[in-house]
């Protein structure tokens, strides 16, 4: 049997950005019906890649051939006319039109007709998002959940009627139930015929969806081959070029310490009744779908936004917490899940981005002390394994992973007693997801009190000692243990977990 | 003197590349104009050109500090004319001069805190906050004055002394810009209190969450850039013996452009007091200069404007490099 010429081809693709050569020899494949993953960490060239795919960037070398033919791609109108949709990463809607326009905006881009249609364009959305999710095509796109604004753009690209589809991490920002009804479109889309290249740094979805995987590393195709011929450490590997130890590190092995944090029945307008208590030593998590109150919890007890009631107790004793500024001077803070957004000052220098919460620790009478200020970053940054050339440097020059270290090197310096991270690991490679997984075990270790919120199931799985799940704002259920599973987790985070109680004590017991 | 590498490290990091670059143009320009024109290497025209500019460039501080923690002031001009009218009733209306300009500074601060009440409190932006301010401000001054401007001759010659006096040869004026320059420059640079306009400035939400109340970072600024507005006005008074309630119309656009050219963003988190001061320096020796070649008024107004752009484009394509520079 002969097989058809693969639908896109990329032979020797290079590309340089001045003196960076961010692709020497990007190889790609990819075969009509088939799903097809494509791994590697920040700065492997993947994007690089998939732009030239798009037509945003022209190789400076290679060829580009679909369905056995020579193209050239000059830009993503071109692209598009050549049957390939791209779904960003980055959200990039219209907040104050209606979801419906932004849907169609490519196609009125397109479109010979001078008018908007109105209740057809509503209709035809409607008909695109059903499948995604409960979306209303008429509101806004900015009044809608980030979960929800990844859904519809992904049904932006699906009414392309494309036939090469370019997924990037789409479910970075999904719950784990969305995630699920995606990959059934995608499978539906497959068979149907269409191409899906699929990048993401979460090994668990590359195996449960993909038919094959494209490894790449440092801008050079690694390797390519059949899920089915391959492990997840393999993958891995390859695609930090070395072996790691493990994936996660070893969890508390005696037992936990004393209570460091307790709430009691923390109620605002997103939660009721929360309350849970943080151990010395061990690693707390909250499981839960977005938009369950897992953040805004963390944001309640340190104060960043609500009002929240109810009781706090900090060692023992009952505490009053009148703002984040106050929650800071008492030892608790909170890593923001935005990173870019508000976890760190990209103009700033990593130095001054560290002294950010407490800068009376580099400072004298008033005065900050240029010398001690880049001490205290030099001697985080170490502890974090932080690669970066000078403290001075802007956080913008960083990659993904450091600017992470750096948001946690902010909080660090104020030696914190608790600590709330949201999404640590969000846009993190495998390798300084791991290490940041270490440093977190480490902190907890030496006495520090710390809480993961994280919609990745494995993380929660792989790194935390008790897990609390949060479901339409109210603790569901705590796991730990070997009933710490994925099964486990989405049955207390489904929504009715608390009424439909009988349903509950039958699964877990 | 030979320049070693360490010297330039040492100068860089003394005022910045932005810095060194302005003084490196404003020196070019001024040794060419020594040899266009007799007139302009004179005491005279030195001085002249300083005083000129002496007066505006402390609202120019006001402004910078203003646009790093993200803000913009429209009103500067007319809160300026306003410290003026407001000094001049009451010294008219036998109010002790020195009171009066006490009494007029703090009516300036005032209209700071009302519009930083707004900004903050209430949610609106500075622009459109401080716009109808600038118009409510010179509406005041003409209400006050009938239109037409107060003479102010009977001020005593010890208050007249902080516009037009010396301290040896040096005017009074001037020595007051050096001083309000030299002090925010250091607190600026320096201490924790003035890093929080930075923060605040680069992204609003994160100093929020690094516990810092940003909100009161940003009334303050406001009330401070309507203060010095207050104190320039004062001086401007002192120096013509009169309070003009047309006096300052467009300065809010020298002053912006004056701040920008010396490297502050309208985005905000960026800028310094001494960068701004040079830009205000470039600006007003090429007026002098264009005015001591002959060339027609209304060329000033085109080269100026283009030197904003210039600036502006430079440092867009700065930030670009080192953006694509940053991926490697």
């Amino acid at each position: 049997m002969t097989l058809p010429s693969p639908l896109l081809q990329l032979t020797d693709i290079a590309k340089s950005f001045g003196a960076v050569r961010a692709l020497r020899s990007g190889q790609f494949e990819l075969r009509a019906g088939e799903i097809h993953a494509l791994a590697g960490e920040n700065g492997a060239g993947k994007s690089t890649l998939m732009n030239i795919i798009d037509g945003i960037l022209q190789p400076d070398s290679g060829s580009i051939r679909i369905d056995g033919h020579s193209v050239r791609i000059d830009s993503p109108a071109m692209a598009q006319r050549l049957g390939i949709g791209f779904v960003h990463q980055e959200i990039a809607l219209c907040a104050d039109i209606s979801v419906a326009e932004n849907i169609f905006m490519a196609e009125t881009a397109q479109s010979r007709r001078r008018l908007m249609g109105g209740a057809d364009l509503i209709k035809r959305a409607a008909e695109v998002l059903a499948p995604l999710g409960d979306i209303d095509p008429r509101l806004p796109a900015g009044r809608l959940s980030i979960s929800q604004q990844q859904l519809v753009e992904i049904a932006k690209a699906l009414t392309l009627d494309c036939r090469i589809l370019i997924l990037d991490e789409p479910t970075a920002a999904l719950t784990e139930h969305e995630a699920q009804k995606l990959f059934g479109i995608m499978r539906r889309l497959a068979d149907k015929g269409m191409g899906i290249i699929y990048i993401s740094h979460r090994m668990a979805e590359i195996f449960q969806i993909c038919d094959r995987v494209t490894v790449m590393r440092d801008g050079q195709h690694i390797r390519t081959d059949r899920i089915a011929d391959i492990t997840p450490a393999d993958v891995v590997n390859a695609m930090v070029g070395r072996q790691l130890d493990a994936l996660y590190p070893p969890k508390l092995a005696g037992p936990r310490g004393p209570e460091i944090l307790s709430v009691a029945n923390l109620t605002d307008r997103r939660y009721k009744d929360v309350s849970f208590a943080l151990h010395r030593g061990e690693i707390l998590g909250f499981a839960g779908l977005i938009g369950a109150g897992r953040s805004e919890i963390a944001r309640g007890v340190t104060r960043l936004e609500g009002n929240a009631r109810g009781e706090v107790r900090l060692d023992g004793a009952p505490v009053v917490l009148r703002d984040y500024a106050d929650c800071i001077a008492k030892g608790i803070v909170y890593l923001s899940e935005d990173r870019k957004g508000d976890g760190v000052f990209l103009d700033l220098p990593i130095a001054a981005n560290v002294s950010a919460l407490d800068l009376s620790r580099v400072a004298r009478r008033g005065m900050v002390d240029a010398a001690r200020e880049t001490d205290q970053a030099q001697r985080i940054g170490a502890t974090l394994k932080l690669k970066a050339a000078s403290m001075a440097h802007r956080v913008a020059s960083l990659s993904g992973g450091n600017q992470q270290k750096v948001a946690l090197a902010k909080l660090l310096a104020v030696e914190p007693k608790v600590i709330f991270l949201d999404e640590p690991t969000r846009g993190v490679d495998v390798g300084a997801k791991a290490e940041i997984h270490g440093i977190l075990r480490a902190l907890a270790e030496s006495g520090v009190g710390v809480a993961v919120i994280s919609s990745e199931m494995p993380e929660l799985i792989g790194l935390c000692d008790r897990v609390l799940v949060v479901s339409e704002g109210r603790v569901s259920g705590e796991l730990s243990g070997t009933d710490l599973t994925e099964t486990n987790i989405m049955t207390l985070a489904a929504p009715g977990a608390i009424s439909g109680a009988t349903a509950l004590s039958g699964t877990l017991a | 003197m030979t320049t070693t590498a360490q010297d330039r490290s040492l100068l860089s990091r003394l005022f910045g590349a932005r810095e060194t670059g302005l003084v490196l143009i404003i020196l070019t320009l001024f040794i060419l104009m020594s040899f266009a024109s007799p007139h302009f290497l004179t005491w005279t025209n030195m001085r002249a050109m300083t005083m000129a500019f002496s007066v505006e460039a402390i609202v120019v501080v006001g402004m910078t500090i203003l646009l790093i923690s993200g803000g913009i002031d429209l009103s500067v001009g007319s809160v300026t004319a306003l410290a003026m009218v407001i000094a001049g009733l009451l010294f008219l209306n036998g109010v002790n001069p020195w009171l009066a300009s006490l009494i007029a500074i703090g009516a300036c601060a005032g209209i700071g805190a009302v519009m930083g009440f707004f900004v903050t409190y209430v949610g609106l932006h500075h622009f459109i906050v401080t716009l109808a301010a600038m118009v409510i401000a010179r509406g005041l001054c003409l209400l006050g004055t009938g239109g037409r401007p107060l003479g102010l001759f009977e001020l005593p010659d010890s208050f007249k002394w902080i516009g037009i006096g010396s301290i040896g040869v040096i005017p009074v004026a001037i020595v007051i810009f050096v001083i309000v320059v030299v002090v925010f420059d250091f607190l600026l640079r320096r201490t924790t209190a003035f890093r929080l306009v930075y923060y605040t400035g680069s992204n609003e939400k994160a100093a929020a969450y690094s516990g810092i109340r940003t909100k009161r970072v940003i009334f303050l600024t406001t009330v401070l850039c309507s203060t010095l507005c207050g104190v320039a006005g004062i001086i401007y008074m002192a120096r013509f013996g009169s309070a003009q309630p047309t006096f300052g119309v467009g300065m809010e656009l020298n002053v912006i452009a004056a701040a920008v050219i010396g490297g502050a963003s309208l985005s905000g988190g960026k800028g310094t007091i001494f960068g701004a001061i040079l830009g205000a320096v470039l600006l007003s020796l090429v007026s002098s200069s264009l005015a001591l070649l002959n060339v027609s008024v209304y060329w000033q107004d085109i080269i100026r404007g283009s030197i904003l752009l210039a600036a502006v484009t430079f440092d867009h394509y700065l930030v670009k490099r080192q953006a694509a520079g940053g991926r490697a």
